[in-house]
């Protein structure tokens, strides 16, 4: 395996509105090491979101190549992405994103589900769940659990199948300062300790600082000025 | 995802929004009770239309006047449906299909004229089918006395004026159906004195037989009913020696029918039915009904299955942002598909499965109400009518699950994230 997680060589991305074209990534070239913590920032229009949905495999780049984890991902169909995403990529949203009708373990137990795992499921979730010190709320629902707790959940179903990064995206928007600073705690233990690629997507600076390295977008392109 | 995985998560968001839900079910349910209940009164109606045509004897034949192609079926009056050139049937028809050297396969003959007519006693009137018969006639209809004697040969020799009536006329006119033997009452006017009362048959075929009078042929022909010519008569009636020679003595009096009236090969003055014709003529009614009244529940069960895709849709709609998290944890279109389908399958199965259930209680209670009122109707829940709404209800549900998980799979993971 080589030591680049991501690989991403010229990436374009063109959305078409009516009759405009918009260009929101216009060649956006850079590499990030296995293990590493990088923050993604920009203003919004940047094409922050899009190089991240591209990263996450949730979208395909209009042309350039995108390599993940030794994988060329540019041009797989829908089915093989989403192979990808339930094996390489984590996600850890904004608002959560728990289904509420299930309880935690059913929660972190989805993206093993879709695995095609069958035997040992709930004993991973369950261990996810304690990495992420919820290991008293398995059985809640995520109605009966607090912001923190609930992006912990998030966290657990990112880490739950082992993949090559996690994606985490305002991972801190959501909640309060406090709780903010443990989940990015939380996320920086995850990575020290098992050594899993994050990437986190953020317009707060504070966070950035904590992450090794900053790619930073401007309409489309990298920003090299700061 | 293995099946039972897809049933659990169906289960679990249908019952996550259980009035939704219970809706949803309820108009498959109606469509399929509506089904089961429908097929079940049309196939007791068939029961009972084939059972009392049973109830007239394998071996009956019944010879009308007309030919084939001017009858217009069995359904209607016997003997009225000839058109002006051809020839009547005769007492002399009678006689010669009863010569068992040209008919060998008849065993018993009767010919017999009909009419409505209004029957009194004191100040009770009723208007009840007279049929003026021969002694035979009893014995090829197998009708059986309750009380008193059979009109004879001699009643029919010496024009009497006697009437045998049947339980529910005696009823109408008296009140009760025993002791009337003897009375005198009025056939058009005419009085008769009764010799006998039948015994109660129940509903029949062309209505109630218990509800008649039957005079003697030559009374009849000379006093109640005129006709062209004299002798003449509405229908014979013939017995076969056996089941088996039904359609040996058909021929057998058609030949000599032909013969009796000169008639081309193949153009024919009269018909000769047997128990079998007007089974399968019954049937045909019967089976159109039966579609009929299958094809409104079809209808019924239809709007249920719209209703599923409806709130299907609904769904879709609503579980935009589950759909994208699902697609975003790695489900392919294949797995929201399915997870889809077994929720619209489920709810129309579901609803199959109760429909049944109340279908049944329909049917039984239909049932209940008819027998509570005397009619010999029993609807019947078939096996197959079970299992062709099963069937159609969660191909249904599959039908109109389709375009909506359809939907659901297709969405883009970056749109359906986004959306709130």
């Amino acid at each position: 395996m080589t030591d680049w997680v991501i690989e991403a060589k010229e990436l374009r991305k063109v959305y078409q509105m009516g009759e405009m074209e918009v260009e929101a990534l216009r060649g956006v070239s850079f590499k990030i090491k296995r293990g590493e913590v990088v923050s993604i920032m920009g203003p919004s229009g940047s094409g922050k979101s899009t190089l991240m949905n591209t990263l996450g495999c949730l979208d395909r780049p209009s042309s350039g190549e995108y390599i993940l984890d030794g994988e060329s991902v540019g041009q797989m169909n829908d089915d093989q992405l989403a192979i990808v995403r339930n094996r390489k990529v984590g996600f850890v949203f904004q608002s959560f994103n728990l289904l509420p009708r299930i309880t935690a373990l059913a929660n972190v137990e989805l993206p093993l589900r879709y695995s095609g795992i069958t035997e040992g499921r709930r004993a991973r979730a369950a261990e996810a769940l304690v990495a992420v010190g919820l290991e008293n709320r398995i059985n809640h629902k995520p109605t009966e659990l607090s912001g923190g707790q609930q992006q912990r959940v998030a966290i657990a179903r990112a880490i739950v199948n082992q993949p090559a990064m996690i994606m985490a995206d305002e991972p801190t928007g959501n909640l309060d300062s406090k709780v903010g600073k443990e989940i990015m705690t939380l996320l920086l233990n995850l990575n020290k300790d098992k050594g899993t690629t994050l990437i986190i997507v953020t317009h707060d600076p504070m966070i950035a600082e904590q992450t090794g390295r900053v790619i930073r977008l401007r309409d489309g392109e990298l920003d090299k000025t700061k | 995802m293995t099946f039972t995985q897809a049933l659990l998560e169906a289960l679990e968001s249908l019952s996550g929004n259980k009035l939704r839900s219970g809706l949803t079910l309820l108009g498959i349910v109606i469509g399929v009770a509506a089904v089961i209940a429908m097929l079940a009164v049309g196939q007791g109606a068939q029961d009972s239309i084939t059972g009392s045509i049973n109830g007239i004897g394998t071996n009956l034949l019944f010879v009308f006047r007309g030919g084939q192609d001017q009858q217009d079926g069995p359904g209607g009056p016997p003997g009225r449906s000839s058109s002006a050139n051809t020839r009547p049937l005769t007492l002399g028809d009678a006689e010669a299909i009863a010569d068992p050297l040209s008919a060998p396969s008849v065993a018993a003959v009767a010919a017999s004229i009909q009419t409505n007519a209004e029957i009194s006693f004191g100040g009770e009137k009723s208007n009840t089918q007279v049929t003026g018969a021969t002694q035979d006639y009893f014995t090829v209809r197998n009708l059986v006395l309750a009380e008193g004697e059979p009109i004879s040969d001699a009643h029919v020799l010496g024009r009497a004026s006697v009437a045998v009536i049947g339980p529910d006329t005696a009823e109408k006119l008296f009140g009760h159906s025993d002791g009337v033997v003897g009375e005198t009452i009025r056939i058009a006017g005419q009085p008769f004195r009764i010799i006998g009362v039948l015994e109660a048959k129940g509903g029949g075929a062309f209505g109630s037989e218990d509800d008649q009078a039957i005079i003697p042929l030559s009374t009849a022909q000379a006093r109640l009913m005129k006709r062209g010519a004299v002798n003449e008569v509405d229908v014979i009636f013939a017995q076969a020696i056996s089941a088996e020679a039904v359609p040996q003595a058909s021929e057998e009096i058609a030949q000599i029918l032909r013969q009796r009236h000169r008639t081309p090969v193949g153009q024919d003055d009269f018909s000769v039915l047997s128990q079998q014709d007007f089974l399968s003529t019954a049937s045909t009614i019967t089976n159109v009904l039966k579609i009929f009244l299958g094809g409104i529940a079809a209808i019924s069960l239809l709007v249920g299955g719209i209703g599923i895709m409806n709130i299907m849709l609904v769904s879709v709609t609503e579980r935009t942002r589950e759909i994208g998290l699902r697609k975003a944890l790695g489900a392919r279109k294949r797995d929201i598909l399915i997870q889809f389908l077994t929720e619209s399958s489920l709810l129309s199965l579901l609803g199959g499965v109760i429909g049944i259930i109340f279908g049944w209680l329909i049917a039984f209670s239909v049932g209940q109400i008819a027998s509570a009122n005397d009619v010999a109707f029993i609807p019947a829940v078939s096996l197959s009518a079970i299992g062709m709404a099963v069937t159609s209800s969660t191909l249904i549900g599959l039908f109109f699950g389709i375009y909506p998980a359809n939907r659901a799979a297709s969405l883009e993971p970056v749109e359906a994230l986004r959306y709130d």
